[in-house]
């Protein structure tokens, strides 16, 4: 197995890591909102907070729409890489369809010089679509616009010099796409949401997986990475090379009822303004079931829980949703603790390769 | 509660003549209640190209948010071709797969032929229980000979309607009943 071009090792075990779609939503609570500058402020102390508390990895997302505040998140990343030291760093997700693969490749190369080499890019196709009309494009090019560009950003990263032609942006003649990143090369991962249409693209192209796994029973998101690892060997590709990561709510507290209690109010009020639609109360308890993938209970359980699926999906990385829907920041610092002193060591204990005695 | 009465097609006369009885009986026998009527006529509604409902624009996102506001929803239909028109489907497409989950959902039919009794039944139902309506299981079929110039004047026919409307209201009563004891249930 060799994971190393991505830097991931997987005998030290499953990475465990932290996102945020830097949503800016009301605290159901309160019913306040912060104001957007403090919410970028606090999204870099979350990223400082994870790294102290030894989390392998904090990622950003960009949404271009009412209720989202870093639709510049490689400028927030920039900010990031500059307040951290080493915990690796991403866009989660870079909307590579409305943006320019050159531009894109630019500031992450440029993130990953001020990060030391610890940027990476996880391109997807946007769930929430605002930024089409905003940035110029049509949604009917939906599907083409991410496929030509996110293959672009593939060649950019492989070539210093490209050659290059297509419908969506001028043609590129000998072009070099500088500064390189510290190793001439980013980690670049396909992000991959609802049905395995778009997993199986990405196993054919043998690009790394990022897999949202918001809620149901972990058997049903399984599928997805048995054909994308069915894909990629059948189209040349050695699927033990190639990490796959998922993605998805997130809340402990002492208990797996004072988990429930304390979010529910927030993913179910931020779900109905970004999507319209609340988390049904049923679904939602059924969450609590060892076998759905809602991480949300006691440290017990959910260690549980993520070692059910490691066992299930046999991922590299897990990261982990928890500040959606206007938790405030005294209620993740407590959260993130809980995570490096408790969850984190447990499940590395587990996942990782020990040498025989 | 908010009770939404929509006339699902462009064209024609009938099913507006009906829907403005419903919502003239609904008004009457309801008054503490919210009642929108959306004739689709009045509307410039673009095609379902997948996005999410609260990303569309104008007329369309009026439609959609008005109906996944609703907690009750008649909808009113002619029979095209043997089915549903067109306009209608779209509005289906243009929402969410379970946009209809907890909302009790009626159906009134209008047609040129008797032929058409059980159109709703075969291609209106099954699109209602797909998007997790509850869906009051009798609905009101009226024919061409029930009309005449823009009236109904065929009083089974009123009487039909305030049978539909009563069963509606009392399933979407009953409903929020049932739905505030379930969740109770939780103690999140």
């Amino acid at each position: 197995m060799s994971m190393e071009k991505y830097r991931i090792n997987p005998a030290n075990g499953l990475e465990f890591g932290i996102y945020t779609l830097g949503d800016h939503i009301p605290n159901p609570h309160t019913g306040e909102r912060v104001s957007n500058q403090q919410r970028i402020n606090e999204i870099i102390e979350f990223a400082q907070l994870a790294e102290q508390a030894g989390i392998d990895f904090f990622s950003v997302g960009e949404s271009h729409q009412e209720y989202f505040t870093t639709q510049a998140h490689s400028v927030v990343l920039g900010a990031i890489a500059q307040a951290t030291e080493k915990i690796k760093i991403a866009s989660s997700s870079t909307i590579i369809s409305t943006l320019d693969p050159v531009r894109v490749y630019e500031d992450f190369s440029t993130i990953d010089l001020l990060s030391d080499g610890r940027t990476e890019i996880i391109a997807g196709r946007a769930s929430r679509v605002g930024n089409f009309e905003l940035l110029g494009y049509s949604l009917r090019d939906y599907e083409a616009l991410y496929e030509e560009k996110f293959d672009l950003l593939r060649l950019i990263n492989e070539n210093e010099v490209v050659n290059w032609e297509g419908e969506y942006r001028a043609p590129l003649r000998d072009a070099k796409v500088i500064p390189r990143p510290k190793e001439g090369w980013l980690p670049i991962w396909r992000a991959v949401g609802g049905p395995p249409g778009s997993a199986m693209k990405a196993g054919r192209a043998g690009v790394p997986m990022f897999l949202a796994t918001l809620g149901g029973p972990a058997t049903s998101f399984k599928h997805s990475i048995d054909v994308y690892r069915e894909a990629a060997a059948n189209n040349g590709h050695n699927p033990n090379d190639l990490p796959v990561a998922t993605a998805g709510l997130f809340n402990v507290a002492e208990t797996t009822q004072k988990a429930m209690q304390e979010v529910y109010p927030h993913i179910n009020e931020g779900m109905k303004v970004t999507n319209g639609q609340g988390f049904p109360k049923q679904h939602f308890a059924q969450g609590a079931d060892k076998r759905d993938v809602l991480n949300v209970g006691s440290p017990q359980e959910i260690i549980e829980k993520i070692l059910y699926q490691h066992e299930m999906f046999g991922h590299q990385r897990y990261i982990a949703q928890m500040d959606f829907g206007g938790v405030t920041l005294d209620q993740l610092k407590e959260k993130v603790d809980i995570i490096g002193n408790e969850i984190m060591p447990a499940i590395k204990k587990y996942t990782s390769k020990r040498t025989e005695e | 509660m908010e009770i939404v009465a929509l006339s699902g097609s462009i064209v024609g006369s009938k099913t507006r003549t009906a829907m403005d009885y419903t919502v003239q009986s609904l008004n009457e026998k309801y008054p503490e209640h919210t009642v929108t009527l959306i004739d689709l006529a009045d509307y410039d509604i673009q095609f379902s190209d997948g996005r999410n409902y609260l990303d569309y624009d104008g007329d369309t996102k009026y439609i959609t948010q008005t109906i996944m506001n609703a907690d009750a929803i008649i909808f009113g239909t002619p029979i095209f071709q043997a089915s549903i028109p067109a306009t209608l489907k779209n509005v289906f497409d243009l929402l969410p797969v379970d946009a209809l989950r907890d909302k009790v959902v009626s159906m009134l039919a209008t047609a040129g032929t008797p032929k058409h009794y059980l159109i709703p039944e075969h291609h209106l139902k099954p699109i209602l229980g797909y998007m997790k309506a509850q869906v009051v299981q009798s609905y009101v079929f009226i024919e061409e000979k029930d009309f005449a110039q823009k009236q109904i004047i065929n009083d089974d026919v009123f009487f039909r309607i305030d049978r539909l409307v009563e069963d509606t209201m009392i399933l979407a009563e009953t409903y929020q009943k049932m739905k505030e004891e379930e969740d109770k249930k939780y103690d999140f």
